[in-house]
């Protein structure tokens, strides 16, 4: 019907016309939008998620993990490691000692935000993730405890410490606006409730409590959060 | 293959015996065929599997039924959404649980959207296999990334969306959302319009595709094959129209046939495929309901995914996925595990014809015949 070479002549007035055209139309409509990495960055989109982070409220001690384990016992690839901090007399602190996460095994399913009933873990915006040198990850006593350089490097290249996990809600505030001011106002409400509540249940429990204040006021609030 | 000089055919010709891949960058992925050559003419092929194996059912046996789901998604890694819908599907048949109206429309939204990216990626993938180098390639990437990005809003990663929920959806589709995939899908068309012209009727393609790679409509059956393969053969299986799962019965949409069954009727068909799966997106983009994304039943297992215990039974649930029908068989003992999970993967299935299209084609034509049976080899190997 046609003549030879017509569909062949219309491919190349197609790429001659996306060739041209890419120079006036806009990135978004198929002009050159190719993003000059280092130096320029897209923005990031506000639910991207990669590797899970720790937040604390004002100071890194004031940290919201209570270290229930819970992230721990549903990551999928079981990168989490938790350990719960005991206090001199050897009762459990409810705060970790330990929390390592394994990048290298994390799959960023976004599991652990999920799961966590404490608001405390939630996935970065940090992509730009490399080994970091030994030196400064890695405590002494694991790198005595490692036989070789290179097996230490490759063990803990990509475990990331409480340390660096712990991350300001301020900071989270800014990659992540809408669901944080979301946990803010719940947490803020949380907390109202809390306030509360206690006078009425020392009225209560007046007499039996009063031996042991300190540790039956730590662990109540907290008991009040968990069936949530 | 120790015997590579041995061989010998009828006439007392010797045989060439080639491995092509693991690392070949047109076997899409690390595939390794062993081709018998008598000249460039393909006389013999095996094809060999296992080398992405990941122990994907195993390791789904020991983890609670909710940790799986980010576990398919690496199945078929270019349209991960299809996967979490199978087995979504498959657990909510096991366990008896029903999905809002509003989750039904959101999961087909996204499942077509899903379909849209893997046929464009494929096509572009199939065109590099041909030659033509990464200019279609690149047309369609352009397109998928606007997708992506949307993917990327909704689900939170571009690729490993682990979206699903069952009993729902993880998220709830904004009007923003709605917006930006109201304008996807009135830009496509002047897209596919574009890449047709540039293809359709190039007379290269035309000759590098017809009549290459014919599978008839009776092998086609006999094997087991499914997708586009399949309908590109002539053969009107569609699971979205046979078993009509989801609400897949509401929608207005036709099956796409080929006749030949050759390279070039699968490319055809997968454009076609896009343009119905358009129509699908504008019919559901207008009758979205408001309400619920997530069963209330199925809330409270969100935070605690190991309190999800479906009752003892089994269940095989199926999804028309772009490449094929992709199956989830799981059987539940009642604990929080699954006690058997098995992955009925299409790439693996259409897979098995692929000796049967090459024999008799020269050595060039297989890597497109392999290209047009758009295999990945995370579902391949499992």
């Amino acid at each position: 019907m046609t003549v030879f070479g017509w569909g062949v002549f219309k491919g190349m007035l197609v790429t001659l016309k996306n060739f041209a055209t890419s120079y006036f139309r806009k990135p978004d409509e198929g002009g050159i939008f190719t993003v000059q990495y280092p130096e320029e960055r897209e923005k990031t989109i506000e639910n991207f998620r990669n590797f899970p982070f720790l937040v604390y409220d004002e100071t890194p001690e004031k940290i919201r993990c209570v270290a229930c384990g819970i992230c721990e016992r549903e990551c999928p690839p079981k990168c989490i490691h938790i350990e719960m901090e005991t206090d001199t007399a050897g009762k459990p602190a409810r705060r970790p000692a330990v929390f390592d996460i394994d990048y290298g095994l994390c799959m960023n399913c976004g599991m652990c935000e999920e799961v966590c009933p404490f608001d405390s873990i939630f996935m970065d915006h940090a992509f730009e993730v490399t080994a970091v040198p030994i030196s400064t990850n890695l405590n002494k006593t694991v790198l005595d405890q490692k036989k070789t350089k290179v097996s230490a490097e490759r063990a803990e290249g990509l475990v990331r410490h409480k340390e660096k996990l712990l991350k300001s809600n301020e900071y989270f505030r800014e990659i992540r606006p809408a669901l944080a001011s979301a946990i803010d106002q719940k947490r803020k409400a949380a907390e109202e409730k809390k306030r509360a509540i206690p006078p009425l249940r020392h009225n209560a429990s007046d007499g039996p409590v009063l031996g042991r204040e300190s540790t039956g006021g730590q662990a109540q609030p907290s008991a009040t959060q968990e069936p949530k | 293959m120790e015997q590579t000089m041995d061989l010998k055919n009828k006439d007392n010709t010797p045989l060439l015996e080639i491995n092509f891949g693991p690392q070949h960058p047109s076997t899409h992925g690390v595939f390794r065929m062993t081709v018998q050559l008598e000249g460039e003419k393909i006389c013999g092929l095996k094809p060999v599997f296992g080398y992405l194996h990941r122990n994907h059912e195993q390791i789904a046996e020991n983890l609670p039924y909710a940790a799986i789901m980010p576990y398919t998604d690496r199945l078929d890694y270019v349209n991960a959404l299809a996967n979490n819908f199978s087995y979504a599907i498959t657990i909510e048949k096991l366990a008896g649980l029903d999905v809002p109206e509003r989750a039904e429309y959101i999961r087909i939204i996204m499942a077509e959207l899903a379909r849209i990216v893997n046929h464009i990626t494929v096509i572009g993938f199939m065109l590099n296999d041909l030659g033509a180098f990464f200019t279609p390639l690149l047309y369609a990437f352009r397109e998928r990334e606007r997708i992506l990005d949307l993917f990327e809003e909704v689900t939170g990663s571009r690729l490993m969306n682990n979206y699903f929920r069952f009993g729902g959806v993880k998220r709830d589709l904004t009007d923003a959302n709605l917006a930006a995939i109201r304008k996807i899908v009135t830009r496509f068309p002047a897209f596919l319009e574009e890449f047709e012209n540039l293809l359709t009727k190039n007379e290269i393609l035309c000759m590098r595709c017809q009549n290459i790679g014919i599978l008839s409509a009776e092998t086609a059956t006999n094997a087991g094959i499914t997708g586009p393969v399949l309908r590109a053969s002539g053969v009107n299986y569609d699971i979205r129209k046979v078993d009509s799962y989801s609400i897949y019965n509401r929608f207005d949409f036709k099956i796409p046939l080929g006749q030949r069954g050759d390279v070039y009727d699968r490319y055809y068909v997968r454009i076609l495929e896009i343009r119905e799966s358009l129509k699908i997106l504008d019919q559901a983009l207008v009758r979205i309901p408001q309400g619920e994304i997530m069963n209330k039943k199925a809330l409270p297992f969100l935070k605690m995914p190991r309190n999800f215990k479906p009752p003892v039974g089994e269940a095989y649930g199926r999804v028309e996925s772009p490449k094929g029908e992709l199956g989830f068989y799981v059987v539940s003992d009642g604990t929080p595990q699954p006690w058997r999970y098995h992955v009925r993967a299409p790439s693996l299935i259409n897979l098995t014809v692929l000796e049967e299209m090459c024999l008799g084609q020269k050595i060039a034509d297989a890597i497109i015949i392999l290209g047009s049976i758009d295999i990945v080899l995370g579902e391949t190997d499992r």
